[in-house]
């Protein structure tokens, strides 16, 4: 498990306009590329070699799966912004300002009034 | 010695200058409303004459990552760009570039070690919506040279809410010890109770308006024992899971001290509460 790894998925692919871009439009070859060359980077020279995505962790991220996203303790703020640039657009179009919010909200229903997986990098996600 | 003209603690609503500039016909009913409210509270910065702005925010993973996240950092560079794309993108934030103040960087930074906060610390930063929403809604030209200082609100493990006061206390006496004429007001933003990324986030109001009253009832009276007995890490959680924000504006009654606001006000916005407070803690400027 590397929360880690799964934010920094997050954050270096929501802001970058051209990766966030081929992961609205082709998720499952934009994580393979990432993960060949864009999560090792430690900077412009420098490589780390020892982060890693589980299984579940890919998974979720080429579904966009904010649900297991959440539960695996992901970053809220990460989360919600790059899925905003994703859908809220095309939700607008369809069903009015927030729709998009609020369905992500609906999804999670089910967390509502117990503790939430913790963001805290050294503690276990949920279940 | 420097005066305190004015401190200001202030929620920060990134979508506030395109919600009250788009057509009007596509405004949201409230938009009138806010832009009344923000422009009376920006009133209260404007007539303390600051020559010089202490800027509290909060960087939300946009220079800084958990790479090597700050607890407490300043910024000590000569000038400040500000906004990054995705702010641009999802809030339509225009890009700022703010002049800094270095000397007085300087000076804040070795008063803040003096005194036990041993800050981080950058020659390069780029500033994100926690600084450049107030500088939109409370000083819109832009004209100040500013010194910024970052707080971790965002990613466990946070300071303490005793520490942020602690921090506001330093700030203030070192503002009061700055060799200087000029008058120098401290402005700094966070939140409510506020949930992104969870069950409670985006409904009509937010996700706990009884902490809301409650956290501008304590910080309208100065009242920082209710706020030490009532507010930790855990009861933040429970009012919403981005409410941790609220240890800023603890942090901007630190600065002012234990004293009533001179103004303060707010707005019941969907998703969140809005509140604005000043304090005058040496009185209002002539
Ligand atoms: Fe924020």
């Amino acid at each position: 498990m590397s929360k880690y790894y799964v934010n920094k998925f997050l954050f270096t692919v929501d802001r970058d306009p051209e990766l966030l871009r081929r992961y609205k439009e082709d998720p499952r070859s934009l994580v393979a590329s990432w993960e060949q060359s864009i999560g090792p980077k430690l900077n412009d020279a420098e490589v780390s070699t020892v982060n890693f995505l589980t299984d579940a962790e890919r998974d979720a991220l080429i579904n966009h799966d904010y649900v297991a996203l959440f539960e695996m303790g992901v970053h809220f703020f990460l989360s919600l912004t790059i899925f905003i640039a994703i859908y809220d657009e095309d939700y607008m179009t369809k069903s009015g300002p927030l729709s998009f919010q609020r369905e992500f909200a609906e999804k999670l229903q089910h967390w509502t009034g117990k503790d939430y997986p913790s963001i805290a990098l050294w503690q276990a996600a949920a279940r | 010695m420097a005066t305190l003209a004015a401190v200001l603690a202030t929620t920060h609503h990134p979508f506030y200058l395109k919600a009250t500039t788009m057509p009007p016909e596509q405004q949201m009913p409230q938009a009138p409303e806010w832009k009344r409210k923000v422009e009376a509270y920006r009133e209260t910065l404007t007539c303390a004459k600051p020559d010089i702005l202490v800027m509290i925010g909060a960087d939300h993973f946009h220079q800084f990552f958990l790479d090597n996240y700050p607890q407490f950092l300043i910024g000590k560079a000569p000038r400040y760009d500000a906004t990054f794309y995705n702010e641009e993108r999802e809030f339509g934030i225009p890009k700022y570039v703010l002049e800094g103040h270095e000397e007085l960087s300087n000076f804040m930074h070795e008063g803040l070690m003096e005194r036990g906060f041993d800050f981080a610390f950058s020659h390069e930063l780029k500033l994100d919506h926690s600084i450049i929403c107030p500088i939109i809604t409370t000083r819109p030209d832009a004209d100040l040279p500013v010194v910024p200082i970052y707080t971790n609100i965002f990613v466990p493990p946070l300071p303490s809410p005793k520490r942020f006061w602690d921090l506001g206390r330093a700030i203030r006496e070192i503002i009061d010890a700055y060799p200087s004429d000029q008058r120098i007001a401290a402005v700094g933003s966070g939140h409510l109770s506020l949930e992104l990324g969870g069950p409670r986030q985006f409904k009509e109001t937010g996700p706990d308006p009884d902490f809301d009253r409650k956290a501008i009832e304590w910080l309208s009276t100065g009242n920082i024992e209710a706020i030490l007995e009532n507010v930790t890490h855990e009861s933040m959680t429970a009012s919403g899971n981005a409410t941790h924000g609220f240890m800023d504006l603890i942090l901007m009654m630190g600065i002012a001290g234990p004293i009533p606001t001179a103004y303060h006000d707010n707005l019941d916005l969907f998703h969140t509460m809005e509140a604005y407070f000043t304090w005058y803690p040496e009185g209002a400027a002539a």
